[in-house]
């Protein structure tokens, strides 16, 4: 299979890999996917007093794809509200990459997985409060 | 090399030996008749060819060469053994037993021999690949026409023992075949010691042409197959159609050179993987080698790196052509059937790589491959949340995942 330019290089170069303290309140936790289909995604926001997410990190088990996908959405979600981030949509991942279809799953598991880390940082938000 | 990656990739084809080429060139030009041309000497001379061709090929596997039939490879081989066996005795037997891990054109034609209303047992393997010849024994019915049991398995390299199962069935009176194209060149084959029926053998596996490979199909006791070509007539009625001598030439001494060079090329691949799976082992931790390693072919290696998906590996180590057991390589999305078969994990079948090597496979090139590998797995584990997991001693399994 070729691989775009876009996806090889986040490829070889990705960008914000690593982790977050979990414990933290300020940070939400996603883990997607599953090892038995190939892929899981883990990805992790820090959310300041504004809402804004001013940190995120992923760790990716899978093909290039899907970990250019999850290296492409931390890009994109640094700097926005968790508002906008939630609003991200695989079609413009997988535009962005220019996945071929039988990719596309990568690109809707990196949607799932912001939705997931938001999820939970509003849940232990909830907590704290 | 012009620049192209390693290729390690052996059991999915092997370049055409030159001196192979070498044979074939006369018959594209000067010696060009047709080999059934029986009324000058253009078709003679062919002809002459194809049968010298014929006697090099039966050789390699002990066989009388009036029973070896060229066909254009080891799928149509299959097809031909299956389907023709089958139809042909269908009035008095309509069970064949064959084995999960067999190569998909067997497994397919079972498929239809079974929407035809043939009964088809499918063998489990064990954990290491081999099936248990007590399997074997028991399933065979007094309906049971054929046996097929691959010699070496094209995945994970591993080697059925081929005379115990052919002992079986003859004393069953069941006929075996096997489908040897992963075998023939790489380690000694004898019809007659073993006790097989009939026989695929493909060119392009050993250093031959690609479009031509052989039936072998007993004479003494007799095995009778209904051909799947209607036509002239050609190959004892079992498969119509003009040969090429030119393919037939080359499949000929692709035979010649492999028997003669097989016994040294073995020893020098079993070095070579020794020395690579030993390495690799040292360098990195949870490495698992799928199928048996004793009873392998030399060539062969097929390695699950625990927590790094097989594609994503292969696309960073692109010096290196090899090839995956992951799901993302196949458009069915579906991990390899044959590690499944051997009860390897789902998720350890995603990590598979196949590394295939062969004759003109160097020391420097298996070393660079496992330097390579090593460190592509280091950087791939460092970014995998499977590896963090588990080494944070999470146990994978009690996570609930989602599947998608």
């Amino acid at each position: 299979m070729a691989y775009s330019k876009k996806v090889i290089d986040h490829y070889e170069n990705p960008r914000n890999v690593g982790g977050l303290d979990a414990t933290d309140p300020l940070v939400g936790t996603g883990l997607v996917g599953a090892p038995a289909c190939g892929d899981v995604m883990k990805l992790q926001i820090k959310v300041n007093d504004e809402g804004i997410i001013e940190d995120a990190k992923f760790k990716t088990f899978g093909c290039g794809s899907a970990i250019a996908s999850s290296s492409l959405v931390t890009e994109w979600i640094k700097g926005k509200s968790i508002e906008d981030a939630a609003t991200i949509k695989n079609t413009e991942i997988a535009q962005h990459l220019s996945l071929p279809p039988v990719k596309l799953h990568c690109s809707m598991l990196a949607e799932d997985a912001i939705r997931a880390a938001i999820e939970d940082y509003k849940k232990k938000q909830k907590i704290a409060a | 090399m012009r620049n192209r990656p390693i290729y390690l990739d052996y059991q999915a084809t092997t370049p055409c030996d030159k001196r192979v080429v070498e044979r074939m060139l006369p018959y594209f030009t000067e010696d060009f008749g047709n080999p059934h041309s029986r009324s000058h000497a253009y078709g003679w001379s062919a002809e002459e060819a194809v049968e010298a061709a014929r006697s090099q090929v039966a050789s390699i596997i002990n066989a009388d060469e009036k029973a070896v039939i060229f066909t254009s490879g080891a799928t149509e081989s299959n097809n031909l053994a299956l389907k023709g066996v089958a139809h042909f005795y269908k009035d008095q037997k309509n069970h064949i037993i064959t084995c999960a891990t067999e190569h998909k054109c067997l497994l397919d034609s079972c498929r239809r021999l079974e929407q035809e209303g043939f009964k088809v047992t499918y063998l489990p393997v064990q954990p290491n690949g081999l099936i248990d010849l007590e399997d074997l024994k028991a399933a065979i019915t007094d309906k049971t026409v054929l046996v097929s049991i691959m010699a070496v398995n094209n995945e994970i390299g591993v080697i059925q023992p081929l005379a115990e199962i052919g002992k079986i069935c003859r004393n069953a009176g069941v006929f075996f075949h096997t489908d040897a194209a992963q075998a023939v060149g790489k380690i000694p084959i004898d019809v007659e010691a073993m006790n097989i029926d009939l026989l695929s053998i493909s060119a392009h596996k050993i250093y031959g042409p690609k479009g031509i490979g052989a039936l072998y199909v007993r004479r003494k006791p007799r095995v009778r197959l209904l051909s799947l070509i209607s036509g002239g007539g050609q190959e004892r009625g079992m498969r119509s159609g003009t040969l090429s001598p030119a393919l037939c030439v080359g499949f000929g001494e692709a035979c010649v050179l492999a028997q003669k060079e097989m016994a040294s090329e073995a020893l020098r691949l079993k070095a070579l993987q020794k020395r690579f799976y030993e390495e690799i082992t040292k360098e990195l931790d949870e490495v698992y080698l799928n199928g048996d390693l004793d009873q392998r072919i030399p060539g062969n290696l097929n390695l699950s790196f625990a927590h790094v998906e097989g594609e994503g590996l292969m696309m960073g180590v692109k010096e290196l052509a090899v090839s995956s057991g992951s799901a993302c390589t196949s458009e069915s999305l579906e991990p390899s059937y044959v590690l499944r078969a051997l009860g390897v994990e789902e998720e350890m079948a995603h990590t598979s790589i196949r590394i295939g090597f062969g004759r003109f496979t160097t020391e420097e090139e298996m070393d660079f491959a496992r330097e390579k590998l090593v460190k592509e797995v280091k950087r791939l584990r460092e970014m995998s949340p499977l590896w963090e997991m588990s080494r944070e001693g999470i146990d994978l399994k009690s996570i609930q995942w989602a599947a998608h």
